[in-house]
């Protein structure tokens, strides 16, 4: 049982920052905008995150940092693609390339450093209760932030007035733009929260999860996210959920390593990715159901004088 | 006042042309304020950036050698991108081709022969070709994004070819390092330019550019490429069959880059390493963009992107700034294009105009297009 417990608390640890990263861009895409540079945020995210931590000593402040420098990237995608009405896809491309390459810079001379990060929880008592303790009560602080976060999402987007608006945005911005809402507004507010979200799920791979900086250390899990966002219908429940399958195939290529399975370590780190592939595709197959699901003008440069 | 971007009745040709150089220069002054705040000096600095390393012969021959693979994987990337077919996973490719025609080279070695090299090249189209095959496949047959498995698809070739030479592929002499044995003479692409690593894959990227050009400009199957790009309604209206497009757009990306796999297999590494390019399947991209999809245009953005590359390195032994910075400037590079291209379609106008009058114009506005 105690075993049972332990595999759950891996699986959240592991499927978090693709939580953070993947609500993030369920938001950007709610409004209609396509950000493929998710990568390239959690990368600066993490790095950012990284160095304060570092420097000030105090993770918290690491995660500020990143959460800014995460949103710092994606305002240029806003300005880019919302102000000056560039392709999305090209856009979200060169942020992920920028980012990967200035994180690598930046990062470069903290590559062997060894901070204390942000540790999980030991409340006296409550995380040593058997089974419950480790199930519930002695995960990292910002796994939970993490549900806090889903359960705002979920709130804002389906049970509030702005939520609603954001979501008409998303569906057809000129309609939304007649009734007087402003569109490319919104749509900065939506792209700036996904890159903080992304940001956020650097910083927690950079000051929690692991707590160091490796060169282009989140190893595809943002393109991951995107592809989670797509898997779960743009439906922040499914979004939970699928991160915490890829959280499990993570875990289970470590897992196999530990039990001595004789299959090659590279071939294992295979998996998420194979799986991405596996999941999108099954998702994909019914068109049908991604036309209804997914926000009418996702992609579409918009023109409010057009 | 008041600044707004106004759109134009046609896109600019001068400017399509002309926002590359503006991007171009951009970067470069963000590359002064750069070395500057690193306390470099800013001229200094530039000259051994961009100038010191095509100052010899042999550094223009550097040049040329890297620019080949841009250009190879950046012609296939732009057909598909011609055709709105977003294959981001060329790296990927480019590694599948180095692992096919690095095979051949390795299982054939002690039998040589002057048809060993073709059939290395083939070996290595048709394994980027496989690798490309299948985000087409899953696009077209299960209407998955081509953008997000080609790129897991990436990852997988990278841990693939990991395995190959920490594996099976392992040299058996090469002191327990991952790579495989080197290369047969007749497995190594002959030299160009005497003193220099420059060898023939120049020209065979110089080919594959001029076919490149003849397809997307003077072909059936080109001319539907470009009209699916431009206009998919009207494409699907005229018959044009849309999985064609996609499967054309992934296969000849994934050939261009399964042959610069081979390239580098076959020409400056000579044998398999765990990492057979510094990124050039992602920088193919940025070429492809910054090159405006236009052959002659890839071309010399594959000489910038080249010369980023070595001014990176040199950089790094000159200044001792992280070769990283090139990856920065890259990036740089592209956010710079991307925002001068708005004035293909847009100009800027500027307008004073009374606050009242303006907001009435506004509101008629809102009112035309509910």
């Amino acid at each position: 049982m105690e075993q049972v417990a332990a595999l759950v608390a891996l699986t959240l640890a592991a499927g978090t920052p693709l939580v953070f990263a993947a609500l993030g861009e369920l938001v950007t895409e709610k409004s209609g905008v396509l950000n493929l540079g998710v990568e390239g945020m959690m990368l600066v995210g993490a790095v950012f995150s990284f160095i304060v931590a570092a420097t000030t000593r105090q993770p918290w402040l690491g995660v500020a940092a990143g959460m800014l420098a995460g949103a710092a990237l994606s305002l240029v995608f806003a300005v880019l693609t919302l102000t000056l009405m560039a392709n999305q896809v090209a856009t979200g491309l060169a942020l992920s390339l920028f980012g990967v390459g200035l994180s690598a810079f930046v990062g470069l001379q903290y590559v062997s450093v060894v901070i204390e990060g942000i540790k999980p929880l030991a409340i006296p008592g409550w995380s040593d209760l058997p089974f419950f303790g480790r199930l519930i009560f002695a995960h990292n602080p910002l796994v939970y932030l993490s549900l806090v976060l889903y359960a705002l999402i979920e709130w804002f987007l389906f049970h509030t007035r702005a939520g609603l608006i954001l979501r008409a945005v998303g569906e057809s911005p000129a309609s939304a733009r007649a009734i007087g809402y402003p569109v490319i507004a919104i749509r900065y507010l939506a792209v700036l929260f996904g890159g903080a979200c992304a940001g956020l799920g650097g910083a927690y791979l950079a000051v929690a999860y692991t707590p160091l900086w490796t060169e282009g250390m989140t190893a595809g899990r943002g393109w991951i996210a995107l592809a989670l966002v797509v898997f779960a219908t743009w439906k922040p429940l499914r979004v939970l959920a699928g991160a915490y399958l890829f959280g499990a195939v993570t875990l289970a290529q470590f897992q196999a390593q530990a039990l001595g399975v004789a299959v090659p370590s590279q071939l294992l780190s295979m998996l998420p990715y194979l799986a991405t592939i596996l999941v999108l595709t099954i998702i994909s197959r019914d068109a049908t159901m991604i036309r209804l699901n997914a926000p009418a003008s996702l992609g579409q440069p918009y023109h409010p004088d057009a | 006042m008041r600044i707004r971007l106004e759109a134009r009745s046609e896109p600019s040709r001068l400017m399509s042309w002309v926002s590359p150089l503006l991007a171009a220069a951009a970067t470069l002054v963000v590359g002064f304020v750069l070395f500057s705040i690193l306390g470099k000096n800013p001229l200094e600095a530039f000259y051994v950036f961009f100038v010191k390393p095509v100052e010899s012969l042999y550094g223009v021959a550097e040049l040329l050698l890297k620019a080949s693979p841009l250009m190879l994987c950046a012609t296939g990337l732009a057909a598909g991108y011609r055709a709105n077919v977003w294959n981001i996973g060329a790296e990927g490719q480019l590694t599948l081709g180095a692992i096919c025609g690095g095979g051949v080279a390795l299982a054939l070695q002690d039998v040589g022969g002057v048809w060993l090299m073709p059939l290395m090249i083939l070996a290595g189209a048709a394994g980027g070709m496989a690798w490309a095959a299948i985000p087409a496949w899953l696009r077209t047959r299960f209407h998955a994004s081509e953008i997000l498995t080609s790129l897991m698809l990436v990852y997988v070739a990278t841990l693939g070819l990991s395995y190959l030479v920490h594996g099976p592929w392992r040299d058996p002499e090469g002191f327990n390092f991952p790579q495989s044995k080197i290369f047969g003479d007749a497995a190594l692409l002959p030299n160009l330019v005497p003193e220099t690593r420059l060898n023939v894959g120049l020209l065979i990227a110089l080919a594959v550019v001029a076919v490149g050009w003849l397809f997307m400009r003077r072909s059936l199957a080109g001319f539907q490429m470009r009209v699916a790009g431009l206009a998919p309604a009207a494409a699907n209206y005229a018959g044009i069959s849309s999985s064609r497009t996609v499967w054309l757009g992934m296969l000849i990306g994934g050939a261009t880059a399964g042959v610069a796999g081979v390239g580098e297999a076959a020409g400056p590494i000579g044998q398999l390493l765990p990492s057979m390019s510094p990124g050039y399947g992602f920088a193919a991209i940025i070429v492809a963009f910054v090159g405006r999809l236009h052959p002659l245009g890839v071309l010399l953005a594959s000489l910038l992107m080249s010369l980023l590359y070595l001014g990176g390195e040199a950089a790094q032994i000159a200044l001792s700034l992280p070769s990283a910075v090139t990856g920065l400037f890259q990036g740089t590079l592209l956010f710079f294009l991307l925002a001068a291209d708005v004035f293909i379609n847009f100009r800027l106008r500027v307008r004073r105009r009374p606050v009242r009058a303006h907001s009435t114009a506004q509101a008629l506005g809102a009112a035309r297009s509910a």
